[in-house]
């Protein structure tokens, strides 16, 4: 008992100094769950390599010297990002809420919007690592190229990509009923959209009509042709896609505007809240 | 100023009224408890003034704010401990403990608030490799991380051995000496007696008595408890009525149980040895004891309740 010591005031720290702080915190949540961090890094990883071995030597049309990797690699590196930001915050943050984290931090002088953008932060920066994870393997080992002058597009991209499908993740932690259900309703939305979305299959040559419409009504497909096009070998145009922007950038306000409105920070009661059997605490 | 005031206070989930109709006031650097059975209504009161729920009517007030509409400046000066909360799994009790830190003006140091839970040498553990009672200690220094000037403790102790209780109660008593105001609740009343400057005994979401843990024993120290199992006879025919009117001290029934309150012990139970033999019966389980502040509590809550009190 040390009855003596009452702290100094050293004044409400800065929100922005709170927001790097939220960042590491939840980018060492994210290094520390084996189980999340394979399912973005290795996971994408392993589909790369398969097809590397299944693709070797297929010649994507005739008389071109254009290696397959150009197209899935930088389709698997839009899957790691969406995977690290949609599905890692979607379920992420649903389990903590329902085990009363989000409840005890509610209850902290940290700012809300602080929490949720060490969230989003952090989401960013495991996507870029998976995606460059992704892309490094892909110009090493399967002959991926890029032309330099398409970098920054490609950085533009994947900038209001990931930010989009991370406030789709917090709109997903935001309307999961809890953190058991949260994994699969993350793959339910994720995985059929991904199969359009030429993310691991290209249906860009002449797919049927309504996959490809699926396809478009999803945000999906734009983040992954419009990050393709810096890669794209036979792109004419700018590596910038302002329309394909656009489209990722609706559904990332629409899962904004859900998120705010539907967002919670308690548990679910009637499972047992008050009851107290709920948690992974046995306590009593 | 009292630190915290409670005037006339309403919620209801649905058609379950938690809270009805309650006030109380906290002065500043006071211990106040809220004692009473599962589901009296405790945790909502708390939590209404926590900022976590809202309520339906009534004024509150904590540090002259209303928080139901306060800001991070509100939280920066209370210190929550929640009947349940989890903590994150893969952090280790030092990294939460610097983590959630960070966010207040004032804080303790890491290894103080350490000490002062008893979780001296646990600091590098991670969270989920703790004992239940352990993570409860997490709990408490999360609480007081941020140096609180209003400390909420909403069952604090549940889930402690009987060492780590005393060691809480302690340090309970040093945050009051350091003049914490402290809003606690609690099912014990051996802590409550230790701890709280003044108790509020609820049930069913109103107050049923409020004191100091001595003011609610009473007259008890003068009182004896006389109990024993009540015979089947109508307790509303003329003989009963007569004999229980006939008696100087208080009667409860209870689950088939008389208990008289008396200061006349020798009369009363002339009374009802004489009632008993004219009946040609005996007193079973007599019982002639001192109450304690258990059974005055026992006393107020009612015997439909009496079975919350061991819970948890
Ligand atoms: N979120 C909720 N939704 C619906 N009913 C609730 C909710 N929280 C509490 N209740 C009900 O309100 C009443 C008061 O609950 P509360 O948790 O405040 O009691 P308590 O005194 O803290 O009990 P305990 O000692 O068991 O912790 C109970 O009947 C409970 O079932
Ligand atoms: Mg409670």
């Amino acid at each position: 008992m040390e009855p003596g010591s009452k702290m100094s005031d050293q004044g409400r720290p800065s929100a922005v100094g709170l927001l790097f702080r939220q960042i590491n915190y939840q980018n060492r949540l994210f290094v520390r769950t084996p189980i999340a961090a394979f399912f973005t890094l290795v996971f994408p990883l392993i589909f790369l390599i398969l097809f590397g071995a299944l693709f070797e030597g297929v010649d994507v049309a005739p008389g071109l010297e254009v290696d397959p990797a150009q197209f899935y690699a930088p389709g698997l590196a839009v899957f790691a990002a969406v995977s690290a930001t949609y599905t890692n915050i979607g379920i992420g943050v649903t389990i903590y809420r329902d085990e009363g984290v989000l409840k005890r931090i509610r209850g902290t002088p940290l700012p809300r919007w602080v929490y949720m953008g060490g969230v989003v932060g952090s989401g960013v920066v495991v996507a870029a690592v998976g995606a460059l994870i992704m892309l490094a393997v892909g110009f090493l080992l399967y002959g991926l190229e890029m032309d330099i002058g398409n970098a920054l597009p490609a950085v533009v991209t994947f900038v209001v990509g990931v930010a989009s499908f991370s406030l789709l993740g917090i709109a997903l932690a935001a309307v999961a009923p809890s953190g058991q259900s949260a994994p699969a309703l993350a793959n339910a939305t994720l995985l059929p959209v991904a199969f359009v979305s030429n993310v691991f299959i290209s249906v860009r040559n002449n797919p049927p009509a309504w996959l490809d419409l699926v396809g478009d009504i999803f945000p999906l497909k734009a983040f992954a042709d419009a990050f393709f096009s810096a890669f794209d070998p036979f792109e004419e145009a700018s590596a910038y896609k302002p329309w394909l922007l656009l489209r990722i950038g609706v559904w990332g306000l629409f899962g904004a505007l859900v998120a705010v409105r539907k967002f919670r920070w308690e548990p679910s009661t009637g499972a047992g809240g008050a009851s107290g059997h709920r948690g992974r605490r046995g306590r009593g | 100023m009292p630190a915290v005031t409670v005037t006339d206070l309403k919620k209801s989930y649905g058609t379950v009224r938690a809270v009805d109709g309650l006030s109380f006031s906290v002065g500043e650097g006071e211990v106040f408890a809220l004692l009473g059975p599962n589901g009296a209504g405790k945790s909502t009161v708390v939590e209404i003034l926590e900022g976590h729920r809202t309520r339906d009517s009534g004024k509150v007030t904590v540090l002259g704010t209303d928080p139901g509409t306060a800001g991070q400046g509100y939280r920066d000066r209370i210190g929550i401990v929640l009947q349940e909360a989890g903590i994150e799994r893969e952090l280790t009790v030092r990294e939460a403990l610097v983590h959630y830190g960070a966010c207040y003006s004032r804080r303790r140091p890491v290894d103080e608030v350490l000490d002062l839970v008893g979780l001296t040498g646990l600091g590098d553990r991670r969270t989920h490799q703790l004992s239940g009672g352990q993570k409860r200690r997490v709990d408490l220094a999360l609480g007081l991380i941020g140096d609180p000037d209003v400390l909420f403790l909403d069952e604090p102790t549940t889930g402690f051995d009987p060492s780590a209780r005393r060691h809480a109660w302690e340090m309970i008593e040093g945050l009051q000496d350091l003049g914490t105001t402290i809003l606690l609740t609690s099912h014990y009343m051996d802590e409550v007696q230790v701890l709280a400057d003044r108790v509020a005994v609820v049930v069913d979401g109103r107050i049923v008595a409020e004191g100091t843990p001595d003011e609610l024993r009473g007259n008890a120290d003068s009182e004896t408890l006389v109990r024993f199992r009540f015979p089947e006879v109508d307790p509303n025919s003329g003989p009963v009525v007569e004999l229980l009117g006939g008696l100087a001290g208080r009667t409860s029934l209870r689950n088939g149980v008389l208990e008289v309150y008396t200061e006349q012990p020798t009369t009363d139970l002339n009374l009802l040895t004489q009632w008993a033999i004219g009946q040609g019966g005996a007193l079973e389980g007599l019982e002639v004891t001192t109450p304690t502040l258990e059974d005055v509590y026992l006393g107020l809550i009612g015997g439909d309740h009496g079975a919350g009190v061991e819970d948890v």
